[in-house]
C-alpha cells in the first residue's frame, strides 16, 4: 500500500499540460525569419522575389483592371487608354469560343459542352457510381451524339465496301429514307453478309470455332451499322460543317479526341515494343519512332495538303478529321514511350508472379502490370496531355482556327484595331490555357495522391 | 481503368472506320470544269487571308469582310446570284499556293504580289489587278517632311527578312540619300520601336502602314508619305489549265471597275437598267449577250453589282475614307481620275 503511493509521487500520472513556445518564437517575424530570412542566400532569394512581383504585379493590375476599358462598341473607346481594352474581348467573344459556328445555332456546341462535361465530371470523381456505364458513355456514344449535334449528321453516305468495286447505284434501289440511303445500306448488307462468309470459311479451315468469329464480327459489325445509322440519319439539323467550327470549340475537339484516343492507342503501342513477337514489336518501333521523328507541323501540313495529291480523285477527307487523326497518332507515339517508361519500372517478380498463378498475357497485363505501370507514369502522362492541349494551337497553319488563332484574326479587325488590344487578347487567351492546363495538373496530383494512399 | 482501356481502344477504332467511310465525299468528276463544279457544290471556296486589315477580316458577327473577300463575294454573286454562297479557308502565306494547286479552294483571294515567277512556275493565273500596293513610309508629322525625298539621313525602321529591306536601299542608293535601317522580326516589333522613337520612319506596303497606324497611341501625330517606292499589285488568282473558270473570275473584276466607271453602283443599278447609254447596256446585259460568254447568265453584272457593289464602293466600304483604315485611293483611282484601275471594255 505504502510502496504503492510512494510510487505514485515518483511516477506522473498525466502528461504535463503543453507550454507556449519561447516567445522569440512567437508571432510572425519569428516565422519570416526561419522561412525567408534564416542566411544569406534565403535573403537574396526573397528580396529578389520581392523585386519581382514588385515589378510585375502592380502594372499587371493596373493593366488588366484600373486603367482597363470595361465598355464600348470599338477602337474609338480602348484608343486612348493604356489599360485592356476588355469591350474587344466581348465583342468577339462568340468567335473566340464557337468560331464560325452561326450564332443562332450557339445551343448545338452549348448542348455539347454540357452533356460532355456531365459525362467527364463523374468519370473524374472516384466516388462516383456506374463507372462502366459513364464510360461507355462517353467514349462510345458521346462522340457521336456530339458530331451529330455540331455537324448536322445526316451525311451523304453512298458507298461501303462492295460498292467501291461494283457499281450498285444502277439497282431500282436509288430512294432514300430519312436521310438514309437505300443504296448504301444495300451495300452494308451484302458486305457484311460476304465478310461474315469469308469469316466462316475462315475459321473453319484454321480450325477456330465458328461460332465464336461469328459473334464477334456480327457485334463489330452491329457497331459499325449503329455508329453509321447515326452519322447517316437526318434528324432535321441544319448541317455546319467543320470548316465554321472553331475557337475553343475546336481546341476542345481536337485536345479532346487526341488525350482520349491516345490513350488507349499509346497502350497498346507501348506493349507492342515491349511484346515478344517480333514482327508486332518490329512494326510498333517503326510507327513510334517514325512518328517522334516528324514535327507535328509536318504532320499536320502534310495531311491537310499533300494527302489530296495521293488520294484518288474525289477521295475528301475533312480537314479537321484529317488534322485530328494527325494529332492522336502523333501523340499516340508519344504516350507509347511514357507507357513503356512505366512498363519497365515493374519489377520482373510482378510478371513471374502473374505467370505463376496462371495468367494469360492480357490477364497479367490487365490487372497486374498496367494497373501499377500507368499510376507510376501519371506524371509522364498528364505531361504529355498538357503539351497536346497546347500544342493544338498548330492547326492553325493548316486553317483551322482554334481559339489562338481565332484571336490572331481578331486582332486584324481594323474596328478593334488599338495599341493595347494585341495585348488584352493575349491575356485573355493565357487566362483561358491556364485555367485549363492548371486544372488538369492539379487532377493529376490529386490522382497521384489517392493512388500513394492505396500503395501505402 | 482496365477495361476502359480495351472499350476505349474499341470505341476508337470503330469511331475511325465511321468517320473514315463518312467522310468519303460524293464522287467529283475530274473532268468537269471548275465553274461546273462550283454549280454542283452550291458555294465557292475562296481562300483569304487569316486576317489582314481591310482585305480579309472576320467582323463581330463572324462574317468574313475587305476587299478580297468582296471579289469572292461578287463571284458568288455572279454565279448564284447570293453573295453568302461562299466558305472561306483562310490561308497563311506559305500554304496559299498549294491550296490552290491540290483543289482544296476554287480561287485564292489573298492579297498576293502579281510577280512573273509566281505567275509562270506555280502552275498558277493572276486574274487581274483589285489592289495597287506599294512600299510606302510613315513619319511623325513634327519632323516636318511632306515627301519622301526628304527623308536623307533618316533612321528607318522595317520588318526584316524581306523585300521591303532591299526596296528601301534601293530607293537611297539611287538617290545618293544617306540612310540607316533598323530590322525587327516583325511588323508589331518594329511599330514598337518606331513608336518609342528608335528611328525616324517607319517603313513598309502603304494598306500595311495604314493598319500598322491604328495601334499606334496617338495615331494623329504620324502621317504617311506620298511616295510609293515599290509596286506590289495585288491580285486573285485561279488554277492553270481551266480559261474559263479564270475568265469568270476576271471578268467579276473587270465589272466592278466598268461599273465605277460608267456610273453604276449598288443604288443606282436599277434604274441604269433604262439607261440609253449603249456602254452601260451592254455592262448591265440590256444589250448582247456577254454573260453567257462565259457561262453565266447576262444579267450576271447587275447582280454584281447590286449585291456586292462597285470597285469604289467595295474600296471604300474596305479600305478607304468609309472604313477605320481610311487609306488615300491614290494608285488606285480609275485610270479616267488619274490612278492605274483599267479595265477592258465589255463589248
Amino acid at each position: 500500500m505504502s510502496t504503492q503511493a510512494a510510487g505514485a509521487s515518483f511516477v506522473r500520472s498525466e502528461l504535463l499540460p503543453d507550454r507556449p513556445p519561447p516567445a522569440n518564437l512567437v508571432g510572425i517575424f519569428p516565422l519570416l525569419r526561419e522561412r525567408l530570412f534564416s542566411n544569406w542566400l534565403n535573403i537574396a532569394l526573397t528580396l529578389m522575389s520581392l523585386a519581382i512581383i514588385v515589378l510585375v504585379v502592380p502594372p499587371l493590375v493596373r493593366f488588366l483592371f484600373i486603367d482597363a476599358v470595361w465598355t464600348g462598341t470599338s477602337r474609338d473607346a480602348c484608343v486612348s487608354s493604356s489599360g485592356a481594352c476588355w469591350p474587344f474581348i466581348q465583342a468577339k467573344i462568340g468567335q473566340f469560343i464557337y468560331g464560325f459556328y452561326p450564332a443562332e445555332l450557339y445551343w448545338r456546341p452549348n448542348l455539347v459542352f454540357i452533356a460532355g462535361a456531365l459525362l467527364v465530371l463523374p468519370l473524374l470523381i472516384p466516388a462516383a457510381p456506374l463507372k462502366k456505364l459513364n464510360a461507355i458513355l462517353f467514349l462510345g456514344v458521346y462522340p457521336f451524339f456530339a458530331f451529330v449535334i455540331l455537324n448536322g449528321g445526316n451525311l451523304d453516305l453512298r458507298r461501303f465496301l462492295i460498292g467501291r468495286f461494283v457499281r450498285l447505284d444502277g439497282l431500282p434501289l436509288v430512294g432514300e429514307v430519312a436521310g438514309l440511303k437505300l443504296v448504301f445500306w444495300l451495300d452494308f448488307l451484302l458486305s457484311g453478309t460476304a465478310l461474315l462468309a469469308v469469316a466462316i470459311i475462315a475459321s473453319a479451315i484454321i480450325g477456330a470455332s465458328a461460332r465464336a468469329v461469328a459473334k464477334t464480327l456480327l457485334l463489330v459489325l452491329g457497331c459499325i451499322a449503329l455508329a453509321l445509322l447515326a452519322v447517316d440519319f437526318d434528324f432535321g439539323l441544319q448541317p455546319v460543317g467543320t470548316r465554321s467550327w472553331g475557337g475553343l470549340l475546336v481546341t476542345l475537339v481536337v485536345a479532346i479526341t487526341g488525350i482520349v484516343a491516345s490513350l488507349p492507342l499509346g497502350i497498346l503501342l507501348a506493349l507492342g515494343r515491349r511484346s515478344e513477337m517480333p514482327i508486332v514489336r518490329f512494326a510498333s518501333v517503326v510507327f513510334i519512332e517514325f512518328w517522334r521523328g516528324v514535327p507535328l507541323v509536318t504532320v499536320l501540313f502534310f495531311a491537310t495538303y499533300m494527302l489530296p495529291f495521293f488520294l484518288p480523285a474525289g477521295v475528301n477527307f475533312d480537314g479537321l478529321l484529317r488534322a485530328l487523326i494527325g494529332v492522336t497518332l502523333f501523340s499516340a507515339a508519344y504516350m507509347a514511350e511514357v507507357i513503356r517508361g512505366g512498363l519497365q519500372a515493374i519489377p520482373k517478380g510482378q510478371y513471374e508472379g502473374a505467370a505463376s498463378l496462371g495468367l494469360g498475357y492480357w490477364q497479367t497485363m490487365n490487372r497486374i502490370v498496367l494497373p501499377q505501370a500507368l499510376v507510376i507514369v501519371i506524371p509522364g502522362i498528364v505531361n504529355s496531355f498538357i503539351a497536346l492541349f497546347k500544342d493544338t494551337t498548330l492547326v492553325l497553319i493548316v486553317s483551322i482556327f482554334d481559339l489562338l488563332g481565332q484571336l490572331r484574326a481578331a486582332f486584324s479587325d481594323p474596328n478593334w484595331s488599338s495599341p493595347t488590344t494585341l495585348f488584352t487578347g493575349f491575356a485573355f487567351a493565357g487566362i483561358v490555357y491556364f485555367i485549363f492546363c492548371a486544372g488538369m495538373s492539379r487532377y493529376a496530383l490529386y490522382l497521384e495522391r489517392r493512388a500513394a494512399h492505396g500503395s501505402r | 481503368m482496365k477495361k476502359f482501356i480495351s472499350t476505349g481502344l474499341i470505341v476508337v477504332g470503330l469511331a475511325f472506320v465511321t468517320f473514315g467511310v463518312a467522310a468519303q465525299a460524293p464522287e467529283a468528276g475530274k473532268a468537269k470544269s471548275t465553274l461546273d463544279q462550283v454549280k454542283d457544290k452550291g458555294f465557292l471556296q475562296c481562300g483569304v487571308s487569316q486576317g489582314l486589315p481591310g482585305f480579309s477580316t472576320p467582323d463581330d458577327k463572324g462574317n468574313w469582310t475587305g476587299l478580297d473577300v468582296d471579289l469572292c463575294r461578287a463571284v458568288a454573286a455572279a454565279i448564284f446570284n447570293d453573295p453568302t454562297k461562299v466558305r472561306y479557308s483562310p490561308l497563311t502565306a506559305k500554304d496559299r499556293f498549294t491550296a490552290l494547286q491540290s483543289g482544296e479552294v476554287d480561287v485564292l483571294s489573298r492579297n498576293t504580289t502579281w510577280t512573273m515567277s509566281r505567275d509562270t512556275s506555280l502552275g498558277l493565273n493572276f486574274a487581274g489587278i483589285i489592289y495597287f500596293d506599294g512600299q510606302g513610309f510613315m513619319g511623325r508629322k513634327s519632323l516636318k517632311v511632306s515627301s519622301a525625298l526628304e527623308l536623307s539621313g533618316a533612321s528607318v525602321c522595317t520588318q526584316t527578312g524581306t523585300t521591303t529591306e532591299l526596296n528601301v536601299a534601293d530607293f537611297f542608293r539611287s538617290r545618293n540619300m544617306k540612310y540607316e535601317v533598323v530590322a525587327f522580326a516583325t511588323a508589331d516589333e518594329a511599330l514598337k520601336a518606331y513608336e518609342a522613337g528608335r528611328c525616324d520612319t517607319f517603313t513598309s506596303d502603304v494598306s500595311q502602314l495604314y493598319a500598322l497606324k491604328l495601334k499606334l497611341a496617338k495615331q494623329e501625330e504620324h502621317i504617311i508619305l506620298p511616295e510609293v517606292i515599290s509596286k506590289e499589285p495585288l491580285g486573285p488568282l485561279v488554277r492553270h489549265g481551266d480559261d474559263r473558270w479564270l475568265d469568270v473570275v476576271k471578268w467579276t473584276l473587270y465589272a466592278m471597275i466598268n461599273a465605277e466607271e460608267y456610273g453604276v453602283n449598288s443604288k443606282n443599278v436599277d434604274e441604269m437598267l433604262k439607261s440609253a447609254n449603249p456602254e452601260v447596256k451592254r455592262l448591265l446585259g440590256v444589250e448582247g449577250s456577254f454573260g453567257e460568254g462565259v457561262g453565266l447568265t447576262n444579267d450576271w453584272i447587275v447582280r454584281i453589282v447590286k449585291l456586292v457593289g462597285n470597285y469604289g464602293e467595295a474600296f471604300d466600304r474596305n479600305v478607304g475614307a468609309g472604313s477605320k483604315l481610311g487609306i488615300d485611293r491614290g494608285q488606285n483611282r480609275l485610270w479616267s481620275k488619274g490612278g492605274l484601275q483599267y479595265a477592258p471594255p465589255v463589248r
